[in-house]
């Protein structure tokens, strides 16, 4: 288990290529896809959350950390898809309509993604039709709302209101995060779930899916 | 201290001005929308704001140009008329100031880290020069670089602006971390000041972050680390949804009965961000607290 040591070493320092290199020499010797997931990706980006949580780490640490995972999920998709491995579940993330901060957003992808859900990337600018449209096509049983901007916060209000109008509520859950979003706003405009940091994500997803 | 920052706070503090954003979406900006393209498509908007703080009693305004570098227009498609822009920004605040206050240009950061690979350092290098050459040539008097997170950010900024010979202010955003005492980045107020003061900032500060309160603390850590004069523009404090509407709840007069905590702590420049109003700066100008602590001085 050596090697795993390793991929999650590189992972928490942001190395990519090292990351790739790690995840590729496990593989050769016979390590299951799954477990490169469950024992290196994942315990790694949670230590990631854990320093950002408490002040060790911070922005730069997670997105560097984010792009190693993102590196190699590349290649390990192929290979679980192969096996027919499932993810822990299904999230649609995006920046609401109105919105073009993504650094939050990306941050909660590249936590969900290492926490061994499937995320579906809108980007941002988000209108709150795609978010529904997208949710339903995909069969995702999570949608992810982020905001920076205080004017666009009625935009989170919006899409819930989406999702309950295309009779998803209570099917499909709506998580919400950003700068100035709050548990009391959150609790107003109905969201399911609310993270205050993004390392967070994982955890209030996990919940929202009953895992 | 830079000849004209000693002249704005001889007689005690400099005020500053009230959030824009919110103020040009009061005006009709939707969601979303570029609003330093209004210098060129509604120059009388945003000039109705700029005179609405000078007539509030502000010794100084910013410009509508905070997100008027090429990077951050470049999402909007408009990096092509980043000169135009700011050009327009200037001259739109000189004007209405008129003379009655300074006018210090607004540069916020690009939104991409360049740490994280998203953008190269010399393409930063020459957003902000572009832009910061802009605004001086037209006229401004001094440069703002403000809501700054990454330290190595705010020196290629600090550069560019320095470059122009103009005094320079340089401001983070203390938001993160489990005590709300760090930028995006991690950087403390005492690593912030000292970077901003090796990069030759005139003024160093802090703006925005969660309200005024949170920054009370962060102005004698910012002044442990530096001699500089302290800018501080917290913003009104995290808004609320009230009947589906966002809505910032701090008022002009809570916000005003803290000022002279700030005033305490080291600020020599006090103003609001986002979610404040004119209203919160003729709050500041009219509160007998401010007259006693600025007499007192």
């Amino acid at each position: 288990m050596a090697d795993l040591a390793k991929l999650r070493d590189a992972v928490m320092n942001g190395n990519d290529k090292g990351a790739v290199e790690a995840a590729r020499e496990a593989l050769a010797a016979g390590a299951d896809p799954v477990s490169l997931v469950t024992e290196g990706v994942t315990p790694a980006m949670a230590e990631v959350g854990r320093k950002f949580e408490c002040g060790e780490a911070f922005v730069p640490e997670l997105l560097i950390a984010a792009r190693a995972t993102k590196a190699v999920f590349e290649i390990l998709r192929p290979r679980l898809a192969q096996q027919g491995a499932q993810p822990v579940g299904r999230v649609v993330v995006g920046t609401v309509k109105g919105d073009l901060h993504d650094i939050g957003k990306n941050l909660v992808a590249a936590m969900l993604e290492g926490g061994g859900f499937e995320v579906i990337d809108l980007g941002v600018n988000v209108t709150p039709e795609k978010f529904v449209e997208t949710a339903q096509a995909r069969n995702a049983q999570i949608i992810g709302l982020s905001a920076l901007l205080t004017t666009t916060m009625p935009a989170m209000k919006a899409t819930i209101d989406a999702v309950a109008k295309a009779s998803l509520k209570g099917k499909v859950k709506v998580m919400v995060g950003g700068a100035p979003v709050t548990q009391a706003f959150a609790d107003e405009i109905g969201a399911d779930g609310y993270g205050e940091t993004a390392a967070s994500a994982v955890g209030v997803a996990r919940k929202l899916i009953g895992k | 201290m830079h000849p004209l920052f000693a002249q704005l706070t001889a007689r005690g503090p400099a005020i500053t001005d009230g959030a824009w954003g919110t103020q040009l979406q009061a005006r009709g900006l939707a969601p979303g929308e570029c609003p330093d393209v209004w210098n060129l498509t509604h120059p009388g908007a945003v000039e109705s704001v700029a005179r609405a703080y000078v007539e509030a009693g502000s010794d100084v305004i910013l410009t509508n140009t905070f997100g008027a570098n090429r990077i951050a227009l470049g999402r909007h498609g408009l990096a092509g008329q980043a000169v135009e822009i700011n050009r327009a920004g200037a001259a739109i605040s000189r004007r209405a100031a008129a003379g009655r206050a300074r006018v210090f240009a607004s540069l916020g950061p690009s939104g991409s880290l360049v740490a994280a690979g998203e953008v190269a350092p010399d393409d930063l290098r020459a957003a902000f020069e572009e832009q910061a050459r802009a605004l001086a040539d037209a006229g401004v008097d001094a440069l703002l670089l403000e809501t700054f997170a990454d330290l190595d950010e705010l020196r290629v900024a600090l550069a560019a602006a320095k470059a122009t010979g103009l005094p320079v202010v340089a401001s983070l955003v203390f938001d993160s971390g489990p005590a709300k005492d760090r930028t995006m980045t991690g950087a403390t107020p005492e690593q912030a000041a000292r970077a901003a003061a090796e990069a030759g900032a005139d003024a160093v500060g802090a703006n925005c972050g969660r309200g005024i309160e949170g920054y009370i603390p962060i102005g004698p850590r910012l002044r442990a680390a530096t001699t500089l004069p302290l800018w501080m523009k917290p913003n009104a404090g995290l808004p609320e949804s009230i009947g589906g509407k966002t809505v910032y709840t701090t008022t002009p007069a809570d916000f005003a009965a803290r000022v002279p905590a700030l005033v305490k702590a080291g600020a020599a420049f006090v103003g609001a961000c986002c979610g404040s109003t004119p209203d919160f700066i003729r709050a500041i100008r009219r509160s007998d607290e401010f007259c006693e602590t600025v007499c007192s001085q």
